[in-house]
């Protein structure tokens, strides 16, 4: 109790120092004086009386700092002095330290806000309860072209066979994927987006979440189409959208054909399973058409293991029932395997099931963004290094500078530890100072980042919370700051010898030992660095450079829908109408864009013979919807008004390869599945890249946008494009008037989204451009520091040598003499250190050699053009202490010795 | 450490804070000075300390909440610091006097048995 009450007071007695201390002062100059009186009263004259009293008082001074020490938390104490002297060692070179500041808070800043994205995306458990007991269940396979494959999407009948079979013993919970879709809140035509998830009945009660407001979804909910059509909001999209209104409860909301009542509100934590996707609103899963579908795989199926089951002894076991119960669905499902040919369906029956633990969410984010997370992380990493090693240089060579003063400090008694405890001081101030700025650059560029991750239109969402973690890391990130900043000064200062730091002739080259290892630290990582950008950045160009074989100028998309389908005439009537706007060109009418997120591939059976292995990707168009596109034709002709599909076909080059080897394609036929019926090929196009930048040229072929059934009689389309050539650079402009046009028309048609070719073909490399923008601006940040460090340690060099560089000038070196010794070894570091930052490069690269669009880490100008700019500024860094050490004059020198 | 003067004793750590508190509670509310004057007083200057010695002692006691210090005048009007001994101080100079007691006697005793053989 003592100890406690006095602890209190000693700690409180930290900030009310100055006034007990006068008080004391006031005490023991009335204690003097009452002794002076004393001996004044026994005849002393009044010198000796004060003698005596000081006498009979003892030191005042050491009573001071005993009464002190008494009182208050002299570790404290000293600590805080320790502080304040690194405050002015840093305030006494402002530049210097305003440099390090900075250097260290891009550093520490890239990383903490890399670690947030990579913490949001891919490690922060789901706010749920037993997260640590949910896996996914995805199904490894070969897929197109023979490459393997993993799916990760269910049919709903396969789900639930599965789900029934291992009642018991574990919940197996349906979720789709949050699709970007047209809802309608009020009756009127008023569309807007929203993030749809259909989702099995038990996942709100097996995820362990409370509504925030109204119920959530149950299984007695799960029914099917039309029963029980009941919604639940995110607490997101219920506060962005309704601003937190309560009476949001009840309101209807239409979603395709269907209209469904809100129930509740999610709780504010739980934004869906999909990392980079924010749900909107969760429906049933069995209110989808999609569910009795037994050919459409659709959503994603999760296992939710029964809490105090050991995983280890349950899971191979749960898998290998689900993985036999899978096979027999997929052996029965006649539609999934209708017109394969025998081998075919052996090798589409080879599947296997697969768990992944997925207590952190799942989504294709995840895997697109691991890799690139990952390179961001590491050029982080590196650059906050690279800022490491500078300032730690910078902390050298002023404790070098100072070793005078550390030596003097140490012969009058200071502790080697109070010495330490100084220099660790100074560079926690600098790292702490750097870490609040870096908070909030951190705090700036982690959503910055992420808001360039998807297109405008659609962009990621990632709750990025600056909670314990992130709070955790920035401070172990810090500590690792300090101690690599402070550890070696420290201990060198520490280690002073006083007499002979004192007589001025310390050992001259052992400060500069560890700078050239720092030197050769810092190039290596600096070279990784640039490495890596190189590859990056020059994969970007090829990818963006490569030429596309159709033109993307001035087209405007208006991806439109047409609820229960429309016949090809309407479509086309439409088409005629947007052909009459001023400031339309042209328009044609395709399935869906070029390069957008459809594709769809077909099996394609030539004169009756089973299908082949090899799949081709298809395109429904108008007529002239090629020459609008700039699409070359090398042979045949382009639709016409009457050419139906099936009937007439346009293929490419690779098509014609692959299907017809050796023939001349015009006038042969091929059919989309054995039992269709025939194609007939009318032309011949080079090849496009249809869907994906990255992927090489695939077989693809054209059909006529007006289908047919078998009687020939004309199908309704459900969606298409209109492709509008407009006649101004911004084909944006016209598409609100455009899709009001459609609007008023009232045949059904209406515009679900808007876009322009040249912004999908945008769209394909944001990736690219992200790493190569970030890769880019961290190879500058690194050459810059990696500059400023060597002048500053060849700086230092010259300095610290410059008796040796006169005695040498005096006894007749030449000028290129000099340049060499004073140059030497810092070449040798480089070269050292770019020849390691190389290795390490290699090895880097082969980790995300799948970010690369053809290029390899091995081509000669990856290496020679980070070479060359590490050269560069190696020589720029270097001309002023070169410069220096020729101006050394040398009677100068010698004489001030 | 031997003392230069043979007549004078070296106070073991933790007497003074027991003297002191002792000094207040039969002297009552006493300063520094007087304190440091009882002291040498009773010691018959057996006990020849510096007076600053008593300084940090004061300032533990304080701490420790056992004596209280409030400014006054002596009876020569001059300021000073008086230091009065509060009730947990009674209660701890009690349960230190017990302590001591206990010490001292088993030191006696120890001592007296090796000196009888």
């Amino acid at each position: 109790m003592k100890h406690l009450r006095r602890g209190m007071r000693k700690f409180f007695g930290l900030f009310t120092n100055s006034r007990t201390e006068a008080e004391m002062n006031r005490e023991m100059a009335s204690h003097l004086a009452l002794l002076e009186e004393e001996f004044l009263r026994k005849g002393m004259v009044p010198a000796e009386a004060r003698r005596q009293a000081r006498i009979s008082f003892g030191g005042v001074e050491q009573t001071r700092i005993a009464c002190r020490e008494e009182r208050g938390l002299p570790f404290i104490e000293k600590l805080w002095a320790d502080i304040r002297f690194g405050w002015r060692q840093l305030r006494r070179n402002k530049i210097t330290s305003a440099a390090a500041v900075l250097s260290l808070a891009l550093g520490i800043g890239s990383c903490v806000a890399a670690f947030r994205l990579i913490d949001a995306l891919l490690w922060r458990p789901l706010p749920i309860s037993g997260a640590s007991n949910l896996y996914v269940l995805s199904r490894q396979m070969t897929g197109l072209y023979g490459r393997p494959a993993e799916d990760g999407h269910w049919a709903t009948p396969a789900f639930k066979l599965m789900r029934d079979a291992v009642k018991g013993q574990a919940d197996l919970i349906a979720i789709s994927d949050a699709d970007r879709t047209d809802i309608t809140w009020s009756t009127d035509d008023d569309t807007e987006k929203a993030h749809v998830a259909y989702v099995s009945g038990n996942m709100f009660p097996l995820f362990g979440l409370e509504p925030a407001l109204g119920r959530l979804l149950t299984p007695a909910d799960d029914r099917g189409p039309g029963l029980n059509p009941y919604a639940v909001l995110s607490w997101d999209y219920w506060n962005h959208r309704f601003g937190r209104d309560p009476h949001v409860l009840g309101r209807s909301v239409h979603i395709g054909d269907q209209t469904f009542e809100i129930i509740g509100v999610g709780p504010r934590a739980f934004t869906g399973t999909e990392n980079g996707t924010i749900t909107d609103v969760f429906l049933p899963v069995n209110v989808n058409s999609f569910a009795t579908q037994d050919n459409i795989t659709w959503h994603r199926t999760f296992l939710m293991l029964n809490p105090g089951v050991n995983p280890a002894t349950v899971l191979e076991p749960l898998r290998q029932h689900l993985s036999a119960i899978n096979r027999t669905f997929e052996g029965q499902c006649s539609e999934c395997l209708r017109g394969m040919a025998q081998a075919e369906i052996d090798r589409h029956l080879d599947q296997k099931l697969v768990f992944k633990p997925a207590g952190s969410g799942i989504s294709d984010l995840q895997k697109d963004y691991r890799r690139f997370l990952g390179v961001l992380g590491l050029l982080a990493a590196l650059v906050l290094m690279i800022a490491c090693v500078n300032v730690a240089n910078m902390m050298t060579a002023q404790a070098a500078a100072r070793a005078q003063e550390m030596a003097l400090r140490i012969s009058i008694g200071a502790g080697r530890r109070r010495l330490v405890q100084l220099i660790l001081c100074q560079s926690a101030l600098l790292a702490l100072l750097a870490s609040v700025v870096g908070a909030f650059f951190a705090a700036w560029s982690a959503p910055f980042v992420l808001s360039l991750v998807n297109p405008p239109d659609n962009p990621a969402r990632l709750a990025l919370p600056a909670d314990w973690r992130v709070l955790l890391f920035g401070f172990g990130l810090m500590l690792l700051v300090v101690l690599s900043l402070g550890l070696l000064p420290a201990l060198r200062a520490s280690a002073v010898r006083p007499v002979a730091a004192l007589k001025g002739g310390d050992d001259p080259h052992s400060p500069r030992r560890l700078l050239r290892g720092a030197i050769a630290l810092q190039i290596a990582f600096c070279c990784l660095v640039l490495f890596l950008s190189s590859l990056f950045v020059t994969s970007f160009q090829r990818l963006q450079n490569r030429p596309l074989g159709f033109s993307t100028d001035r087209l405007l998309l208006l991806e439109t829908v047409a609820g229960k389908g429309q016949l090809p005439v309407v479509w086309n009537q439409t088409a005629e109408a947007l052909r009459a706007v001023p400031g339309v060109d042209s328009v044609a009418i395709s399935g869906w864009p070029l390069l957008g997120r459809i594709k769809i591939n077909s099996d394609i059976s030539v004169n009756g013979a089973p299908p082949s292995s090899t799949p081709a990707f298809f395109l429904n168009v108008s007529p002239g919807w090629l020459s609008m596109m700039k699409i070359a034709l090398v042979s045949g002709r382009d639709f016409r008004l009457e050419d139906t599909s099936p009937g007439a076909a346009i293929v490419n080059e690779t098509f014609a390869r692959t299907f017809f080897p050796g023939q001349d394609p015009i006038g042969r036929t091929f059919a989309r599945d054995a039992n269709r019926p025939p194609n007939k090929i009318v032309g011949v196009t080079l090849d496009i890249p249809d869907h994906d930048l990255r992927e090489p040229n695939r077989a693809v072929f054209y059909v006529p946008f007006a289908g047919i059934d078998g009687k020939s009689a004309p199908t309704v389309e459900n969606f298409a494009t209109f492709v509008i050539h407009t006649n101004t650079q911004n084909a944006l402009a016209l598409a609100d008037s455009l899709r009001q046009l459609i609007a008023q028309r009232h045949n059904g048609l209406r515009v679900s989204n808007v876009t322009t070719q040249l912004d999908l073909v945008r769209d394909q490399t944001i990736r690219e451009r992200l790493i190569a923008m970030l890769a880019a601006f961290f190879a500058a940040v690194a050459l810059l520091l990696a500059g400023i460090g060597l002048y500053a340690v060849l700086n230092y060099s010259v300095l610290q040598r410059r008796r040796e560089i006169g005695i040498r000038m005096a006894m007749g070196s030449t000028r290129a003499g000099i340049v060499r010794i004073v140059t030497v070894d810092v070449f040798l570091m480089i070269a050292l250190g770019g020849c390691a930052g190389v290795a390490l490069g290699f090895g880097a690269a082969r980790y995300v050699e799948s970010l690369f669009y053809q290029v390899k880490a091995t081509d000669a100008d990856m290496i020679v053009l980070p070479a060359f700019a590490l050269l560069l500024t190696a020589l720029v860094a270097t001309l002023p202490a070169v410069l220096r050490a020729l101006r050394t004059n040398p009677t100068e020198i010698l004489r001030a010795e | 450490m031997p003392s230069k003067e043979k007549e004078t004793i070296q106070l073991r750590q933790g007497t003074l804070d027991l003297i002191v508190l002792r000094t207040l509670a039969s002297m009552g509310s006493q300063h520094a000075y007087q304190i440091a004057t009882r002291l040498q007083q009773i010691s018959d200057r057996l006990l020849n300390l510096n007076q600053g010695t008593l300084y940090p002692a004061l300032v533990r006691l304080e701490q420790y909440g056992w004596i209280k210090g409030s400014w006054g005048i002596t009876e020569n009007s001059r300021e000073a610091k008086y230091y009065a001994i509060t009730k947990a101080g009674q209660k701890a100079l009690s349960e230190e006097t017990e302590r001591w007691r206990k010490m001292t006697g088993l030191v006696e005793r120890l001592l007296q048995e090796e000196f009888q053989p």
